[in-house]
Order: C-alpha cells, then sequence, then structure tokens
C-alpha cells in the first residue's frame, strides 16, 4: 500500500491476507487514474450521458414556508437509477475495466447500489453477483426484480440479522474466493482501504456541483449542509467540499424506535471505536467486540458501522451527529410528498425530517416569522436529497394503509 | 514459554520423522462442557497442537460451516470469558500441548490488545491467528502478545507476492500458517495445486514451521500436505463438521454425545496416522 489510509485514527486495511493483494491493485489502479486526463474525461463523459449530471438544486418553498426556514434540496433523486449510488459506480466500473477485472459483485442494503451494479453490469457487460439480505430482498421487492431485469443475479443472504452486514460479510467471502478476475464494487465509504478514499472522490461531485450551484443561486454558502448517515457516502459526497466553509455540516442516522430502544442504527452516537469490514471507525457492539443488531424503518441506514471519515469528523467536532426517529422520517417522508410533490427514499426522508429539525429551531432562534422564511434565503439549509422513494412504494403502502 | 511448547513439539516431531496434525475447533461450540469434552477427544485420538476459535459474530475469513459454529457458540453464551474459561480447564489437563487460539481483531480490540493479550496468557494459549489482520496492521497486537509471551502467527496465501511473503516471515513466530487456495475456510474435493510452489518459496526464505489449511479433511489431503513441503496439517471444516452433525441445534443428548467423540478421536487418529512418512 502507498497510503495508510487513515482519517485521524480511522480507516486502515483489517482484512483477511488474501485480500492485501487485490487492495493493493485497487489503491494503485485508483491513483493512477486519478491522474489520468483520459480517465477523468471518460468519467465526466458518463456522469453526463448517462447518469445526467449535473443534478439540480431545489429550493422548497412549500416546506420552507412550513417550517419557516428556507430548504434546499441536492436533487440526487434525479440521478439515473434513482439514487446518489450511480455516481460512484461508474467510477469504479471504470477502475475494475482498467484493471481487467471480469466479473463485478457488490452488497446491497435498500437495493440502491445494486441497483447501480446491475446497470454497471449492463453497461460494461459483465456478469453481476448481487449480495442481499434476505430480510432486504422481502423489503424491497422492487429493486430486487429493477437488477434481475438488467442481467444481475441476486444472492439472498440468510445468515446473521438477514440485512446489509450480511450481505458485506458474504461479498467479502466471494471476493477472496474469485479475486484474481472480480472486482468487490463495494456501495459505500466504509470498508477496507482504499474504499472510503476512492468512493469519497467520486461522491465529491455532490458537494462540488452544490457549492457552485448554491452560490450562484442564492450567494455565498449555506448555513448548514444536512444528509442522512448509513455507511456515509452520499454524506460525505455532499460534505467534501464544504469542509473548508463556514457551514454548519449535520449527519442524520438512523433513531429507529428511539436511542433508548436500543433498536436504531445511530453508530456515532451510540457506538465506541472498533474493527468491523476492514475498518477502525465508530461501531455499534457489545463490551466483548461482538456485532450488535440494528434496526431502521429504511434498509439503507440499517447498518452496525460507519464510515471512518465520519468518526473523524465527529471526532473533530467538524460535522454533528443525531438522528431522527422512524416515525419522524415517515412524517418528513408524507410532507415532502405533499407539499413538494417528491417522494423521498426512505433514508433521504431522515434529511428531510432533520433539516425541519434545523429549520425550526434556526426561525425560533432568529424570532422569524414563518411568513418572512424568503428574507432568509442566503442562510437556507441544503439538504442531500439521496434518492427517490420509489423503492419505498411497497413499504410505504403498508405504512400507510388510509390511502389505500 | 509459548515458543517452548511449540518448539519441543516441532522438534519431537521432526525426529520422529512425523508431520504435524492439528484439528480446529471453536470454543464452546455446541456448549461449553461438550466443548471441553471435543479437546479431549483430539488429545486422545493423538493431536499434535490445537487450533482454537473464539466465536465471533461476523467472521468474513470463513465459510458457512465454521460460521455455523461461531453462531452455535454464541447461542449457547459463548461470550470470550467463557471460551478461555474452557482453553484453561483443558490446559490443566495438557500441560504441554500447544494451543494457538484464531479469533477476528475486533475482540482484541474491544478491550485492548494489552488486557486481551494477558487474559490468553493467563488461560494457557502460545499462540494467537488474528484472520483479519494484515501485517501493516498488527504492530499494537504483535507488541501486546509479545509482551504477554504469546506468540503472533501469519497468515500468506498463494496470492503473497515473494518480497511481500519474505517480510511476512520475517516477522517470525512460531509457524506460519499457509493458506493452501483463495478463498475462505471450508472442504476442498482436492488440494490445490498451488500449495506446493508457495512451500517451497517459504523454504527459500525461512526455517519457520508451516502448517497448510483450508480443505483439508481427509488423511490423503494431509499426506499431500506433507509432500508438498508443510510441516503439517489444520483440518477446521472437517472437525467442525462431525459437531455439526452429532449437535446441530446446540448441547447434544447422551448418545449423540457419546457417538460425537468418539467420531472425532477416530477421525483425529485417522488424520493423525497420515502423517507419519513411510508409515500407514
Amino acid at each position: 500500500m502507498r497510503q495508510r489510509g487513515r482519517f485521524g485514527d480511522y480507516g486502515g486495511f483489517y482484512v483477511p491476507e488474501i485480500l492485501m493483494p487485490a487492495l493493493e491493485e485497487l489503491e494503485a489502479a485508483f491513483l493512477a487514474a486519478r491522474r489520468d486526463p483520459a480517465f477523468r474525461a471518460e468519467l465526466k463523459r458518463l456522469l453526463a450521458e448517462y447518469a445526467g449530471r449535473p443534478t439540480p438544486i431545489t429550493l422548497c418553498e412549500n416546506l420552507s414556508r412550513h417550517a419557516g426556514w428556507p430548504i434546499a434540496l441536492k436533487r440526487e433523486d434525479l440521478v439515473h437509477g434513482g439514487a446518489h449510488k450511480t455516481n460512484q459506480v461508474l467510477g469504479q466500473a471504470l477502475l475494475a475495466r482498467r484493471m481487467g477485472k471480469r466479473r463485478l459483485i457488490a452488497e446491497t442494503g435498500a437495493g440502491q447500489h445494486g441497483v447501480a451494479t446491475a446497470m454497471m453490469g449492463a453497461l460494461f457487460g459483465m456478469p453481476t453477483d448481487v449480495y442481499m439480505g434476505a430480510l432486504d430482498v422481502e423489503r424491497q421487492a422492487l429493486n430486487v426484480f429493477r437488477m434481475r431485469l438488467m442481467g444481475a443475479r441476486v444472492i439472498p443472504v440468510e445468515s446473521g440479522s438477514r440485512t446489509l452486514k450480511d450481505a458485506i460479510n458474504e461479498a467479502l467471502r466471494d471476493w477472496a474466493t474469485n479475486v484474481r478476475d472480480t472486482h468487490y464494487l463495494l456501495g459505500t465509504v466504509a470498508g477496507p482501504h482504499p474504499y472510503p478514499t476512492l468512493v469519497g472522490e467520486f461522491q465529491r461531485v455532490i458537494g462540488r456541483e452544490a457549492k457552485r450551484q448554491f452560490a450562484a443561486r442564492f450567494g455565498g454558502a449555506p448555513r448548514a449542509v444536512l444528509a442522512c448517515v448509513g455507511g456515509g457516502s452520499n454524506a460525505i459526497g455532499l460534505f467534501k467540499d464544504f469542509i473548508p466553509t463556514k457551514a454548519e455540516i449535520h449527519g442524520i442516522e438512523a433513531g429507529g424506535r428511539g436511542l433508548a430502544s436500543g433498536a436504531h442504527g445511530a453508530t456515532l452516537q451510540k457506538g465506541t471505536p472498533g474493527i468491523l469490514h476492514g475498518a477502525y471507525s465508530y461501531l455499534l457492539h457489545d463490551a466483548h467486540g461482538q456485532i450488535t443488531e440494528t434496526h431502521s424503518v429504511s434498509a439503507g441506514l440499517d447498518y452496525p458501522g460507519v464510515g471512518p471519515e465520519h468518526s473523524a469528523l465527529k471526532d473533530a467536532g467538524r460535522a454533528r451527529y443525531w438522528s431522527v426517529t422512524d416515525a419522524e422520517a415517515l412524517a418528513a417522508f408524507r410532507l415532502l410528498a405533499e407539499t413538494e410533490g417528491i417522494v423521498p427514499a426512505l433514508e433521504s426522508a431522515h434529511a428531510v425530517a432533520g433539516a425541519l429539525k434545523l429549520a425550526r429551531r434556526y426561525a425560533r432562534e432568529a424570532g422569524l416569522a414563518k411568513a418572512d422564511w424568503k428574507k432568509k434565503l442566503k442562510q437556507a439549509i441544503l439538504v442531500g436529497l439521496s434518492g427517490r422513494g420509489d423503492k419505498d412504494m411497497e413499504t410505504a403502502r403498508r405504512l400507510f394503509p388510509e390511502l389505500g | 514459554m509459548s515458543d517452548s511448547r511449540y518448539a519441543a513439539a516441532f522438534a519431537r516431531l521432526a525426529a520422529a520423522r512425523e508431520g504435524a496434525f492439528v484439528p480446529f475447533t471453536v470454543l464452546g461450540d455446541p456448549d461449553p462442557e461438550t466443548s471441553l469434552a471435543v479437546l479431549e477427544s483430539f488429545a486422545a485420538g493423538g493431536a499434535d497442537m490445537l487450533e482454537l476459535g473464539i466465536a465471533f459474530s461476523d467472521p468474513v475469513a470463513d465459510g458457512p460451516t465454521i460460521q455455523a459454529a461461531d453462531l452455535r457458540a454464541l447461542a449457547a453464551g459463548v461470550t470470550p470469558p467463557v471460551a478461555l474459561e474452557v482453553l484453561a480447564e483443558f490446559r490443566r489437563r495438557h500441560p504441554e500441548l500447544p494451543l494457538g487460539l484464531l479469533l477476528y481483531a475486533n475482540l482484541v480490540q474491544r478491550p485492548g490488545p494489552q488486557a486481551f493479550s494477558r487474559r490468553l496468557a493467563a488461560a494457557g494459549a502460545d499462540s494467537v491467528l488474528i484472520a483479519d489482520l494484515p501485517p501493516e496492521e498488527a504492530a499494537p497486537f504483535a507488541r501486546a502478545a509479545k509482551t504477554a509471551g504469546i506468540g503472533l502467527v501469519s497468515m500468506v496465501t498463494p496470492l503473497t507476492r515473494p518480497a511481500r511473503l519474505a517480510a511476512i516471515a520475517a516477522r517470525g513466530g512460531p509457524y506460519l500458517y499457509v493458506v493452501s487456495r483463495a478463498g475462505v475456510t471450508g472442504r476442498d474435493a482436492s488440494l490445490a495445486t498451488t500449495a506446493a510452489p508457495l512451500l517451497a518459496r517459504l523454504r527459500a526464505v525461512t526455517a519457520i514451521p508451516t502448517l497448510l489449511g483450508f480443505g483439508i479433511g481427509k488423511p490423503a489431503q494431509v499426506r499431500a500436505a506433507l509432500a508438498a513441503g508443510a510441516t503439517g496439517a489444520i483440518s477446521g471444516s472437517a472437525a467442525v463438521e462431525i459437531i455439526a452433525r452429532h449437535a446441530p441445534a446446540g448441547r447434544p443428548g447422551p448418545r449423540a454425545r457419546r457417538a460425537l467423540l468418539a467420531e472425532l478421536a477416530d477421525f483425529t487418529a485417522a488424520m493423525k496416522a497420515a502423517t507419519r512418512r513411510g508409515g500407514a
């Protein structure tokens, strides 16, 4: 390895020896590609022509009026595939091709990363296997169908909590066995080095665009940027370019049934540092180091670990991490649909719920009447809307039976 | 002390022109009491040293057989302290047998490498192999193990490049765990052909004993491992499968328990017999 892959104390590469050559190969390919104008041009072309970038920012007038403070959305729900995941799979698929790999594997929770990887399998003509917890296969039937439609094989994982964590375990096992010709297209800024660095770099396009767009539309930087955090890739993508600005940075974790209930995914608030899936980072585990099971209404946030860069941002105090409950996220999910005609992913609904809380606090502190929200456009809250809610319609139908 | 048990065992085997047979089990599988009897069956069958897992919730380097063993032990309430009690009791009865542990980094990280290494030493362990700890990340763990008198075992694989192989061998330890093929633990129909060239490359750079693991479940595979140049063979999934068959849902009844222990002793004896060069 040329780099230590650390963010402060966090990160590293805690993997079985069999995977070390593949991580070294990936790091070398990434470092070389980053300097290669041809690679950068190809990625830029695909982001524009295939993924549909840049995505707009949308000022939500009705939602802002409702909250009493301006709220704008960075619209990753408009990326091809329906979520921010497409940004970084394009980069990784190009790297896989560059390394001469012939097969792709991936893990997925809510299915969005699986869908994005299936898209790459189709686009690049590579056989693709996607590991998915059996519980998530049930929760996200529509995305399972989409992956199969694009030619990917979806492998349900029955072990453990039957969610994302277990899918990652199986993907790592597959990779250890087939490492010579297979690229593991890891879905978030977690895992061993170089994944947190390279996924973060490929997702950085979100914040780079958002910063420019916000300045052009409202002037300056937003008062706060805010995103949901499971593994944390859409959040890191949005945050990175705002770290040197004055903007407050807020990461919203899955509060599940409440932090006191134990049924949540609030790794940064309730966890302590430990080692899982190749990295040293905050973790939900017991006193002996056994990983604890998590809960969230959103499959994409149902993970006991978190990307190491978030752990470093937390310790440094540069970002604040807090959570909203399942119930609060569902209320925000419905409110955004009703007020703006935008149906967010359940993950993204956590960010919207967080933004509403923050907006009300700002308005209260400023003594601002609700009708005057437009006076504060330069201090808007910018929310990373990481994906659209189409995949969650079955879950939502069960949760809101009164809508038929 | 740790090195001395291994050194004595390897010297004895070399003098007898035998290879080492090393069975693996997860401490506390299927329950602590039966697990202690499983260790006794290994000893009764003639095992030269034991490799013992501490159950972890997410054992990514292991295949489904050993993962299931981990989950059986966890379901039986086997925390690391309980696992080490089983180990300590066995150590009291067998003062000379080398005992190595195999576990995952977070079990060491959570209590802290120093505290955990002291506990291993107090329980009577000679060595530890941390499955998800490559040399680059090993320094704090290595220091703690050394202070506690525990040997830190390194792993090499068929994909390990020559320069890295030499660097890993130079780290020392009581033995090197040589992975026979790419992948996770589990039985294999045939021993991969990658083992012989890997062992030859190792021989050129180190005199540390080599134990070949992954996919070894039959006497013929033990013979093949020794013929390829290994000092000995580790067999994990095959022994664990025997436990799973007799005790699929945890603590077995008296009859199943007798059958389990007898089959494990027979298995161990057959595998051990295959280590006697020129003999059976």
